[in-house]
């Protein structure tokens, strides 16, 4: 029976955990547009990835 | 059928998709409908950014309309730049613009990719919500200036206000309720699971020390539920007292406390578990419940005032005549000021030069353009329409003839929230039951068993917390809030729900409120047009942007443009084009006819010419919303019905058609006359909801005990007001109002039972054995069939308006 006493107790830190997550998702600022990542997510990531590349480039550039 | 026809014999701008008059603007097989339209895309294409083209058909905002260059030159102001940007390190600023005109998935496309038109920019992301975009840029390699031209030659001019800077706005987005929901709900759950042993008796006696260590946990659990999550009733309880008002949440805190109290007790002396599980999960409830009933809509916002209609920059002449870009706010009495086609006049000023046509409908009520000649006075707010005029300013702009209203005391004070709802006034009277019960039990006891005083007096009150009432109210107005958005009126907050269902009088104002803001009836008088000559006046109408242009192009049947030669427009005048070999001269009679015909007519006239030769004139009036007739008519069965015009009174007689002679009419009032007018009807003790849309009508509506502006945008600029209601559902009006009646019969009802719940658990809780499991089934049972029956009555309610809504399209 003892073992219950640390099921319990590691149960309820897993769970404080996603608490904890929930937390700083919400201070982060993740629900404030629940709209504009749905459609930013579906543009094709071909430019994105030139950009990536750029910037890339230009940060080596200025080191 | 029309759309058929358009692409047989029209091809549109590839990119903003108007018509094609003029076959000039193409590059390779892409035709466009203006010079401006063509340069966009250039931009677009020489960026590599054509994918913009491809998300959605003809995405882009059209640009016959250019924007003025320098108009962005008060944006190299420090002090401006200081105001306007979020954040600022070594290299980088942060600027969040509002862009009304973003529409669709490429607007956020292209706004995201603003990097390759400028390489200052570092990143820019939208908040398509609040059609917002965030732009971190790099200031040493360009500015904001820089950035809100790049903006503006893509299309999407930012709008700047003189609002932007005078606020401290911090708009954070308020997180705090839902992570005190987040925790009241995480304890809520697990101090449930901990009681499993407790509800079903598995702890028997050799498991004494699996019990404790369970109930001490609890006890951990509870605390961030009761000192963070329930924080906000004692806050507000406390203040209710402080001012000698009982409110709602002194009683609840009351419960919550005393239940505290007795479940530590128990668990500390180890007489019992406690009731930890039924007060964390009232907190959760009524937390969500709050919730539901302030989350209103985000991108609509109730208090802007004169300064968000404003512009932030004007130009100013100096001594030497060089032009300079200054703040609106820096306007002295004497500055001289040019204001260029299109743009508001910010303080009340005398017209120097040029020709003034100064739009008022929005300040005034006025419904057409008026005219004013070298030094008369223009009054500040008004929308010059026929090219730049210079001005001297005679008033700052605080002191203008349409600001000063804002220094009326109305603006003040917040009265609307000293207000006491009816939800506060039941729980009074359900406190002082509660009370009497629990002394009541107290005596009994006292009496038979002393043993049991303290146990049936706590028991009485955990059970019986008006959190019932509370949930029931929230969720009510949760619900019917929704609901209200659906039929896109959109309220400030709950109490507006409250005040709609006990007004007797309603008021209108005429300009935008009950005719069509930018719609007009138009007739001809003439001889008769053949199909030819209507196809010519339509080509030349379609030539130009000027609001009688439009009406016009839009009464003549749809046809073909012809070849436009020679086009040339006269401020203030007119327009004429050689089409198809003919002259054509379109405007006022003084440019038709070559003299000036000062009649006296109702509507302003669009008089023609082909190859000089007069052959009639549009008469362009404002039009009334359709279905007006019958919504006043059911209204003023039910209501007092008023207007309160801007205007002058010459629709009176129509007016007096529809609203019948009963109603009281009163013309050419100004702003601060129409809030007297409001306050004389409240001091008759009418309850007064006033219709308005303009900045004249702001004093009216602030005044009035519910104030809804009318908006046929609801992006648009709306004055200060307790709802937007969208002008298309405006026949609706009558039925949402009774809608918002059945309010009080849906909290009365799933009060009523609450109460039947409540005479079950105070059964048990006078004879002193109320179990926490007992208590822990109640609870949620009651609190889940209360939410049920709500948004099911008021779901219900909804039929009605279902039935009548006009446009079954959107939602």
């Amino acid at each position: 029976m003892s073992a219950i006493f640390i099921m319990i107790g590691a149960s309820l830190l897993l769970a404080i955990g996603f608490l904890i997550a929930f937390i700083w998702s919400v201070r982060s600022n993740q629900y404030e547009d629940d709209y504009t990542p749905s459609v930013r997510m579906l543009f094709d990531n071909t430019t994105i990835q030139e950009k990536k590349q750029e910037t890339n480039n230009k940060t080596k550039k200025t080191k | 059928m029309r759309v058929k026809e358009k692409s047989e014999v029209n091809t549109t701008c590839y990119h903003c998709g108007e018509d094609v008059v003029e076959h000039h603007y193409h590059i390779e097989d892409k035709e466009f409908c203006c010079k401006g339209c063509q340069t966009v895309y250039e931009i677009i294409n020489k960026s590599d950014l054509c994918s913009y083209y491809d998300l959605e058909h003809s995405p882009g905002i059209n640009q016959k309309q250019e924007v003025r260059k320098g108009k962005f030159d008060f944006l190299d102001d420090v002090q401006i730049i200081k105001k306007l940007i979020h954040f600022q390190d070594d290299t980088h600023q942060h600027v969040i613009f509002y862009l009304p005109q973003m529409h669709c998935a490429s607007c956020i496309w292209i706004l995201e990719h603003l990097d390759k038109i400028d390489s200052g920019i570092i990143k820019s992301q939208v908040n398509f919500v609040k059609k917002e975009v965030t732009v971190i840029y790099n200031y040493h390699e360009t500015s904001l200036k820089k950035v809100a031209e790049a903006l503006t030659i893509i299309g999407y001019e930012p709008h700047i206000s003189l609002n932007d800077v005078s606020s401290s706005k911090i708009k954070k987005h308020d997180t705090t309720t839902i992570v005190k929901i987040g925790i009241a709900g995480f304890c809520f759950g697990n101090i449930m699971m901990l009681s499993f042993p407790e509800y079903f008796s598995l702890g028997k006696a050799d498991d004494i020390g699996l019990k404790t260590w369970f109930s001490y946990l609890n006890l951990a659990l509870s605390l961030p539920v009761f000192f963070y999550s329930a924080s906000e009733f004692f806050i507000s309880g406390y203040k209710g007292l402080r001012q000698k008002f009982l409110n709602i949440d002194a009683p609840i805190a009351l419960a919550v406390l005393i239940t505290f109290g007795r479940s530590v007790y128990e668990i500390l002396s180890g007489t019992g578990a406690g009731y930890l599980d039924s007060m964390s999960g009232i907190v959760f409830f009524m937390l969500i419940g709050r919730y539901f009933q302030n989350r209103t809509y985000q991108t609509i916002s109730f208090d802007r005032d004169f300064k968000s209609y404003f512009p932030l920059g004007v130009s100013v002449i100096n001594a030497n005549g060089t032009e300079k870009q200054i703040s609106v706010s820096e306007l002295k009495v004497g500055d001289r000021i040019k204001i260029h086609n299109d743009e508001i006049v910010p303080a009340d000023a005398i017209l120097f030069l040029g020709k003034a046509t100064i739009d008022y409908s929005f300040v005034t009520g006025e419904s057409l353009p008026v005219e004013k000649s070298i030094g008369e006075i223009v009054y500040a707010g008004g929308k010059q329409t026929s090219g730049a005029i210079e001005l001297e300013v005679v008033k700052e702009v605080s002191q203008s003839y349409l600001t000063q209203l804002w220094n009326n005391e109305t603006f003040k004070e917040n009265k609307k929230e000293v207000k006491v709802s009816f939800i506060h006034r039941i729980s009074r009277y359900f406190t002082y039951a509660l009370f009497s019960v629990a002394i009541t039990a107290a005596i009994y006891w006292s009496v038979n068993d002393p043993s049991k005083i303290w146990g049936a007096v706590t028991a009485v009150l955990i059970v019986a917390c008006p959190c019932a009432l509370l949930l029931s109210a929230t969720f009510t107005n949760g619900n019917m809030i929704r609901i209200l958005n659906k039929y896109k009126l959109y309220v400030k907050n709950a109490s507006v729900i409250e005040q709609m269902s006990e007004i007797d009088t309603i008021v209108f104002d005429k300009t935008g409120t009950i005719t069509e803001q930018g719609k007009s009836e138009i007739t001809f008088q003439g001889t008769e047009l053949s199909s030819y000559q209507s196809q010519l006046i339509r080509t030349l109408a379609n030539q130009s942007n000027h609001p009688l242009s439009k009406s016009v192009v839009s009464f003549l049947p749809f046809a073909k443009m012809l070849n436009v030669k020679n086009y040339k427009e006269f401020k203030g005048f007119g327009t004429s084009a050689i089409i198809n070999e003919h002259f054509l001269k379109m405007g006022s009679s003084e440019f038709v006819l070559g003299k000036d015909s000062h009649q006296l007519v109702s509507g302003s006239r669009v008089y023609v010419s082909i190859d000089e030769e007069f052959v009639g004139y549009f008469v362009v009036k404002n039009a009334y919303r359709e279905g007006l007739e019958n919504i006043v008519s059911s209204l003023g069965s039910q209501f007092e019905l008023k207007i309160l015009s801007g205007d002058n009174a010459s629709e009176e007689g129509f007016l007096k058609n529809i609203f019948g002679n009963k109603s009281e009419m009163l013309f050419e009032q100004k702003p601060e006359d129409k809030l007297n007018f409001i306050k004389r009807l409240q001091n008759h003790n009418k309850r007064v909801l006033m219709i308005g849309d303009g900045l004249n009508d702001a004093g009216a509506l602030k005044q009035s005990d519910v104030g809804i502006a009318i908006s046929d945008d609801t992006n648009n600029f709306s004055p200060a007001c307790d709802a937007v209601l969208s002008g298309k559902n405006f026949t609706l009006l009558k039925e949402l109002i009774n809608y918002c009646r059945r309010q009080k019969t849906i909290i009365f009802a799933s009060f009523v039972l609450s109460i039947l719940y409540n005479f079950v658990g105070l059964f048990f809780a006078v004879q002193g054995d109320l179990e926490p499991v007992f208590a822990a089934i109640l609870m949620p049972i009651s609190s889940i069939s209360i939410v049920l029956l709500t948004t099911g009555l008021s779901s219900f309610y909804e039929i009605k308006l279902k039935r009548l809504r006009p446009d079954k399209s959107h939602y």
